[in-house]
Order: structure tokens, then sequence, then C-alpha cells
């Protein structure tokens, strides 16, 4: 009640709060984290447009007799058939369907770990729903951010999108065996990728040919050994 | 349209916040959005407008704080400008954005029976 004249009126109450609207899923992601860390399994979120390629990406990966055990999530709107090609590849995968949200979040990745191993793997890529805006807003408990980026998606994708190149720890650049059929300007891409990342990294890489993928293999190796071996060494484990 | 992801978890906050205080309802909210979260705030004031029915906060006032971009070299400590590479003019480094990625609930204006 008003307490300057007992009218029974309501009071206004001010109150400050100061706090993320991402709060909730930042503690989710947290947790997932542990669980990753705890287990040993580095954590890839892969993101990129619709066709960018990041499945084609996880299954010239497989081919590539990769020397880390590796298993993926998959997110769509509908169907699980990004899952089911990653299963044919021999990635044990698990599909999250989202329905109409247009991001993954970390609550729908810690579900999903209750379907899916860690026991064994050394990485788990996470292939988030085909959008190069709102799956940059939300953590997932990733060790590291990688963007696929096609090169017939045009150079100036980056400076259009750039809240998602600016999280990118490495872009992959793929398609890359379609430059003789096409107009595109490499260095025009790279320098919109340097106005966006502050350190960018970019590998080139064809799922067809199989070019760049051995590079992609020892980034994600060198970068897992970086997040694991060197800290428990620095932990005198 | 991850919009309405966002109103959700900011109506979920409040209607805790509300509950806490035995609040009847909300008169005004005031949320900081920084320039490059990644938030289009008229997306957001549209994914409200259609979420806030029937909550405490239907009648509430909304308002957008913009918060602006600022870089800074994460070597040195300098500024950097806010178009261009994202490196140091200075020496090179490169930079990381240390305001304007925020998406924060700042305030509110309970009104208590």
């Amino acid at each position: 009640m008003c307490e300057d004249c007992g009218c029974g009126d309501p009071a206004l109450v001010p109150v400050e709060v100061h706090e993320s609207l991402l709060a909730g899923n930042d503690k989710a992601a947290r947790h997932n984290r542990e669980h990753f860390t705890e287990h040993g399994v580095f954590a890839v979120n892969l993101m990129g447009s619709p066709g960018s390629g990041k499945t084609g990406v996880m299954e010239a990966t497989a081919r590539s007799l990769p020397r880390l055990r590796m298993a993926a999530m998959s997110g769509d709107l509908a169907t699980d058939n990004d899952a089911r090609r990653l299963e044919r590849a021999g990635i044990p995968a698990r599909s999250i369907t989202t329905g109409s949200a247009c991001h993954l979040d970390a609550e729908m990745v810690h579900q999903a770990l209750h379907h899916l191993p860690l026991a064994g793997l050394d990485v788990l890529v996470i292939e988030n729903v085909g959008n190069l805006v709102c799956p940059a807003v939300y953590d997932l408990g990733q060790h590291v951010n990688v963007v696929a980026l096609a090169v017939t998606e045009g150079e100036d994708k980056p400076l259009k999108y750039p809240v998602m190149f600016r999280k990118a720890d490495l872009v992959l650049l793929t398609k890359i065996d379609l430059l003789p059929h096409l107009d595109v300007d490499l260095a025009a891409i790279e320098a919109a990728l340097a106005e966006t990342m502050p350190d960018p990294v970019v590998i080139p890489v064809s799922a067809r040919t199989g070019q760049g993928i051995e590079r992609w293999i020892a980034w994600l190796e060198e970068r897992r050994e970086r997040a694991f071996v060197r800290r428990a060494v620095a932990a005198g484990a | 349209m991850h919009e309405y992801s966002i109103v959700s978890a900011l109506l979920d906050r409040i209607e805790a916040e509300a509950r806490s205080r035995g609040a009847s309802s909300v008169a005004s909210i005031r949320v900081a959005i920084g320039v490059q979260a990644g938030l289009d705030p008229d997306l957001l004031r549209s994914a409200f407008e259609l979420a806030r029915a029937g909550t405490p906060c239907a009648e509430a006032t909304l308002e957008l704080r913009a918060i602006a971009a600022e870089w800074r070299c994460r070597a040195c400590g300098g500024e950097l400008p806010l178009a261009g590479p994202r490196r140091c003019p200075a020496c090179g480094s490169p930079g990381r954005l240390v305001a304007g990625d925020e998406i924060v609930l700042e305030r509110l204006e309970l009104e208590v029976a």
C-alpha cells in the first residue's frame, strides 16, 4: 500500500537487477564445459550459413583417417538428415531437432548429452543450426567457435554478420575447389575477416578433394592439446 | 529471431522477481543492449509486445538503452578505432571488445499492493 497517505494505491518499488539475460544459458553452458573438460573431450561449436558445407567438412574429416575419435551433434529445425549423413561417414551423431528455434542453446546440448556417451572421445563437434545471426549469441559450453564460410557466399559476409565472425576462433573457407569457376576475390574475404576478427585464422578446405582437411585436423589437435594437456602440466598433474 | 528467446528469458526473470517481492504488476523495465550484441532492438520490442499478454508485464513500459562499442588492445590496453581491422594501431596486437556486447536487465519498477 502507498505509504504516503494510505490511499490503497499500489506502491512503486524500484529494483536494481543488473543481470545478463543470458545468465541462465551461460550457467548451463558452464555445466556443459565442465562436463566436456572432465571427460577430456574438446568441444567445437561449428556454425555457418545453411549450405556452407558444415556437414561436408565433417564427412571429409572422418574420411581422412582421423587420429581423433570424434562424435557430433547436429541441430536443424526439421529432419535428422545431417546426423544420419555423419553416422554413415562413421561419426557417432545425435540429432537435435529444434522445431522453430533458429539456434542451439546450452540446455538443448545438455539434453542431447544424455544420449551421447563421451567416454573414449577426443572431440565433439556441435553442428549448429545453419544461420549466421542467432547461434552467435548463445554459449553452448564449447572450447572453440568455428565458422564455415563457403567461397560462393560473397566476400562481404563477415561485414554483414560481424557478431558471429568476431567470436570465431577459426574460419573454414569451404568449397575452395570451386574457385576456378568463380569470380571471387580471396583478398577481399581476408580483408573482411580482418575487420571483424581480432586474430583471424583461416583454413581453406574442400570436402570434395580433401584439400586443407589435414591442416584443419592439425589445428584441432593443437587447440585440444592447448586446452587439456598444457593445462594439466601447469597444474602439476 | 532469437529475440523471442531473449524476451522469454526477460519475462521469466521479471516474473520471478515480482513473485519474490509480492508485486502485482510491473510498471517499467529497462534493458541495456550493446550495439554489437547481435540483438535487434525493434525486433526485441515486437517480440515483447507479442509475448507479454497475460504476464505481470502486460502494462509495463520497456526502455531499451543502447551501449556503445569499445575495443581495446589485448596487449597494451590502447583504444582501437571503431572501424577497420581489429588490431591495435599502436602495437599491432589483436583487440578485444570490452563494451557493446551486453544484454542486461538493469532496472524494474514493481507495483506492490
